[in-house]
């Protein structure tokens, strides 16, 4: 086999060769700007890289121009230590601790292969966060599926749950939290998302730029094999005289054992002091990491490509360069480091190659066999690429639908307690509110022996500091049909619910990431959502003073012409002082006071009520005013501190009600609850308004908690009392229901609530 | 000696998981943990052995298959036949069975699935080195998580344990992985030897597990050690 | 009375993390010049009666797609009549 390798003399040489950029997804206008940058044809080399550079996935080329509203509109905030740009972004939380967080989607691999790839989204996050030199200490994971009961549903989710489990559990991460939701727009387009935390010394803070001339640039970790190349072998098979290579998988097996020595020995590596620079190698491979850490740093990287270690000694050097194989990274190391370096990586069984140095030269050099085969300013690869502003225009049919509202005259409610009830069991059984255990105990969230609160929990919390105490809770949250009904209050909603989580447990929330899940840019509407959301966010986070520390887009997330509910899916992230102070969502102790923080409204406009027992999405999601949202987090973070409430818990999807059986059903004790004389029973029961909690105050703390609340001139309801013998065996019991008294036996409620999935996906344990 | 004086090694091989959390639980029950690495034939003098959870070289051939063959293994085999006290958890517990330190196998949970729950145990054994804190049929809850936890063996093995007291636990309310006769941990016939599916070393303080029953095993071995039983 | 047995192993071009780590472990059992390990799996299926070809081709069917994976996985199949 003989191999034809164009270089960069044989570019300038070749000036008219017709090239395929077309099939690598480079538009016309986008070839014609590379040809200019380097004055001539790019080398096929060249070419792959800047399509894969250009690409929607790495360049953000249409969300770009409403993205800078993160950093226009970004609140003063004394906490954020690395902003938007980097892997992901670092947060001070205090007593020198720093913590970073990011939540990335792995949407369309996980179509085609679900185990593989809901495993690799996990390790390509986690792999972001130790590139800034952060120890990961927990995993989340935000899915979305289509209807429970579809066949397609039943042949990704147990694969996508095994593949997050699987990766995750073998790398030694607990799962801390997440969302499992249905809706029938994911059918053909599920939604995984990965988030990672992970916790650093403020010292230990490691960014990419390859700086320092001499300095050597060490590719570490897996070797090289044909992954997630598909697109380019349209290049290769030009080069190969005898018909092309072997088929290229587009599937990306992840190894978390590989990933779990990489973390143990890039943190060794980064702690020893040896390390300049490092980034990790996600998308585009070789590609990315070399120019983007030349394009941050001194400017110059010669790079000897075929030192690459391989899995597959057929690779071409473009398929080398666009690999999106796995559990690799890439250091700047200064050479005087380099054995010690070496050393590390070999008692960690990490084979590391030193690939090139830094150079003072300005270009980005890859060679070849002795062959110069990419020669570029890396800046144009990595940061300087085209900006879209894409057309965008409301929706024609948003007035329509947002006419649509679910009134009582047009969407039948129950009006008897006998109604209410098999509402109630109905509700309680529904695939978005039934119990996720089927989903979540897959996951390991003990490993480590930090984890302080898990699912169903209302937000994940990680203890930080063993000595002090001091943690962190991440919540992540998205009403797409909310965001579907109003883009821009979609988005504030979700930003609002993840905040109030975060608080519910009692912590402070500081910072923001968040996943743009959305259909095509090229669709106006679509776009009109997406610049919705992302302005409804800035804005959300200005109000909160919560910056936004990085996040990911995800586009083309359709089927046919059928985009999916707009998901702007947010992760909150919150400190807490001492996580002995967190605050549960169980009762425990008989005569406790049950209240409702905030006001409820006849709100049920993309509500699980509507979807659930209507299959109804129309009208105008509820109010959102993030005053009273950040006045309800101030009262949720001061009764933890002042040890007012021993439960909380946040009023979203399925109302009151909802929230009330969940927290009975973990505790396992009885209540009697009775509904507010203003308050239809219906309403008080399941209306999804915004900026709600039930909180559960001891009787000698209720003066002061009264008192709290009218200082901050916050709605507090009493609803209910802990009961154990509110009935014969333990049992909600609610007063007030139009004349009846209703009993809701928590057997009965367990018994609809834990066996739906199961039911679906088949049993597992307990 | 005296129990502050302990110190107690923990392995860490490729993979290990749960070797922090073994070590902290291993300081919580008043001893010094020790970290042992796969690659060497050195057990650093300690006075008894932890092998931790985890996927040891990722678990591909088959869980603590090629574990067993690490340079630390060869030195803690023959310190166990010597009667060093070595406790096994999960991957732990499959290096033991695969290192025949202990009878029997693990094989993939009978429902296929890994599962991560809060799992209540009966001891049957409190004469062991390491369950010797427990009351006997003491009921406890520590967490489990395992993919490969059902335990095999052959009815002539299974009754020689049973007939032995050698059965130190036992899975209740729910067996979480199809183990053959609910058990959940054994020991070998001169009592130094353990291994146990689930994690007791998740299980020691209140904050971070459902309870902190799980440090009777810690302890268990600090007694043991106190009383000169091991050795 | 007719066996079948199918192979099933992951595609050459796909990373096979099983095969890599036992590959390591045969080198530090003194086990030299080991260029690649690849595992898999075999399935031997007993049908009673001969085998035609309706039913080979219906076993092909299975094993292309229920015993692998077609995404990540090839298959070998061989019968052997009794």
């Amino acid at each position: 086999m003989s191999r034809h390798v164009d270089t960069v003399t044989n570019a300038a040489n070749t000036p008219d060769l017709e090239q395929p950029f077309a099939e690598l997804g480079v538009k016309p206008d986008e070839y014609a700007r590379i040809r200019e940058i380097l004055n001539r044809r790019p080398t096929n080399s060249e070419l792959a890289m800047y399509s894969v550079m250009w690409s929607e996935h790495c360049s953000y080329k249409s969300s770009k121009v409403h993205l800078r509203q993160f950093g226009d509109k970004k609140p003063d905030s004394d906490a954020m230590l690395v902003g938007i740009g980097e892997n992901a972004g670092v947060v001070d939380i205090g007593d020198g601790w720093a913590v970073t967080f990011k939540v990335e989607s792995h949407n369309h691999p996980s179509f085609v292969e679900p185990y593989q790839g809901a495993a690799t989204g996990v390790g390509g996050i986690v792999r972001d966060i130790l590139s800034m030199g952060a120890r990961p200490v927990a995993v989340m994971d935000p899915l979305r599926f289509g209807p429970a009961d579809a066949p397609d549903t039943a042949r990704v989710l147990p694969g996508i749950i095994a593949g997050v489990g699987g990766y995750g559990n073998c790398l030694g991460l607990p799962n801390i939290g997440g969302e499992v939701v249905f809706d029938p727009t994911y059918l053909g387009n599920p939604l995984v998302n990965a988030l990672c935390v992970g916790t650093m010394k403020h010292e230990d803070i490691h960014l990419a730029k390859a700086s320092g001339i001499g300095n050597l640039v060490i590719l570490f970790g897996a070797a090289t094999g044909g992954d997630g190349i598909g697109g380019v072998s349209v290049l290769a098979s030009e080069t190969f005289e005898d018909g092309g290579p072997a088929k290229r998988p587009s599937v990306q097996v992840g190894d978390p054992f590989m990933e779990k020595l990489l973390i143990e020995c890039t943190l060794e590596v980064l702690h020893a002091g040896l390390v300049e620079g490092i980034q990790d190698l996600g998308g585009a491979g070789i590609s990315c990491a070399t120019s983007e850490l030349a394009s941050n740093g001194t400017g110059g990287m010669h790079v000897y490509l075929e030192r690459v270690p391989l899995r597959d000694a057929t690779l071409t050097p473009e398929e080398i360069l666009m690999s999106e194989s796995q559990e690799r990274m890439c250091a700047i190391v200064p050479p005087e480091n380099a054995e010690k370096f070496l050393e590390i990586c070999a008692k960690w069984d990490v084979v590391a190659t030193v690939i090139g140095e830094v150079t003072d030269t300005g270009r980005l050099i890859i060679e070849w066999h002795g062959e110069v085969i990419v020669d570029v300013p890396p800046r144009t690869v990595a940061h300087d690429g085209p900006v879209y502003e894409r057309p965008y225009h409301r929706p024609t049919w948003q007035d329509t639908l947002q006419a649509d509202a679910p009134t009582a005259d047009r969407l039948k409610r129950p009006t008897t307690a006998s109604e209410l009830r098999d509402t109630i069991m109905t509700m309680t059984a529904a695939p978005n509110l039934a119990s996720k255990r089927w989903v979540t105990d897959q996951y390991d969230r003990y490993v480590l022996g930090n984890t302080v609160l898990a699912q169903p929990e209302d937000s994940g919390m990680v203890r930080v500091d063993e000595v002090t105490g001091r943690g962190v809770a991440v919540s992540t949250d998205c009403n797409g049909r909310f965001a579907k009904l109003d883009p821009y209050n979609g988005a504030k909603l979700a930003l609002a619910e993840a905040y109030r989580n975060v608080s519910t447990t009692g912590a402070v929330p500081l910072a923001v990431t968040n996943c743009l899940n959305f259909g095509s840019p090229e669709d106006p509407e679509v776009m009109w959502q997406f610049s919705e959301a992302v302005r409804g966010l800035a804005d959300g986070c200005l109000e909160l003073g919560t910056p936004v520390t990085g996040g990911n887009v995800s586009f083309y997330n359709q089927t046919g012409d059928v985009a999916i509910l707009p998901t702007p899916v947010v992760g909150v992230l919150g400190v807490i002082d001492d996580v002995e102070r967190r605050t549960p969502m169980s009762w425990k102790t008989d005569g406790d006071l049950i209240y409702v923080l905030g006001t409820t409204a006849d709100e049920f406009a993309g509500s699980e009520w509507a979807h659930e027992v209507h299959g109804h999405l129309g009208g105008l999601p509820p109010g959102i005013d993030l005053k009273l949202e950040q006045a309800l987090s101030q009262i949720l973070v001061a009764c933890s501190r002042d040890g007012l409430i021993d439960a909380a818990h946040d009023v979203s999807d399925g109302g009151i009600m909802q929230a009330l059986i969940e927290m009975a059903l973990r505790s396992g004790i009885g209540a009697r609850v009775w509904v507010p004389d203003n308050l239809d029973p219906f309403v008080f029961a399941y209306a999804e308004s915004a900026t709600r909690a039930v909180v559960v105050v001891a009787r000698s703390e209720e003066q002061r908690f009264i008192d709290m609340c009218a200082a901050r001139n916050f709605p507090a309801t009493r609803v209910g009392v802990v009961d154990s013998a509110a009935a014969a065996e333990p049992a909600l019991v609610v007063d007030g229901v139009y004349g009846d008294v209703l009993t809701l036996p928590i057997a009965e409620l367990a018994d609809k609530h834990f066996s739906t999935l199961p039911a679906i996906f088949g049993p597992t344990v307990g | 000696m005296s129990a502050q004086g302990a110190r107690i090694g923990v392995v860490t091989f490729p993979g290990s998981l749960d070797d922090r959390d073994a070590a902290r639980a291993v300081r919580l029950a008043g001893a010094e943990p020790v970290a042992l690495w796969h690659a060497d034939h050195d057990l650093k003098a300690v006075d008894a052995v932890v092998l931790p959870g985890g996927f040891s070289y990722g678990d591909y051939l088959r869980c603590g298959a090629i574990a067993r063959f690490a340079p630390v293994m060869q030195e803690i085999i023959a310190a166990a036949n010597q009667g060093l006290p070595v406790l096994g958890i999960c991957n732990g517990f499959q290096i033991l069975c695969e290192s025949h330190l202990l009878p029997g196998a693990l094989i993939r949970n009978d429902h296929r699935h890994f599962v991560c729950r809060d799992q209540r145990l009966q001891i049957t054994n409190n004469t062991s080195l390491w369950t010797r804190d427990f009351e006997l049929n003491e009921e406890i809850v520590v967490p489990l998580k395992n993919g490969e936890g059902g335990y095999v063996a052959s009815d002539n093995v299974l009754d020689e344990l049973e007939g032995e007291g050698r059965v130190i636990a036992r899975y209740l309310e729910v067996n979480p992985n199809g183990s053959y006769r609910d058990i959940a941990g054994i020991t070998n016939a001169r009592g130094n030897v353990v291994g146990l599916m689930p994690h007791p070393e998740h299980a020691v303080e209140p904050l971070t597990g459902p309870t902190t029953d799980g440090l009777g095993f810690f302890t268990s071995v600090l007694s043991s050690l106190l009383q000169g039983a091991a050795r | 009375m007719a066996r079948v047995v199918v192979d099933v192993r992951l595609k050459s071009e796909i990373l096979d993390p099983q095969g890599r780590a036992v590959q390591g472990a045969l080198g530090r059992l003194g086990l030299n010049g080991v260029t690649n390990v690849r595992q898999g799996k075999q399935f031997v299926i007993d049908i009673d009666g001969e085998l035609d070809a309706a039913a080979t081709e219906k076993l092909h069917e299975i094993a292309g797609n229920l015993l692998s994976n077609p995404v990540i996985e090839d298959y070998e199949l061989s019968v052997e009549q009794a």
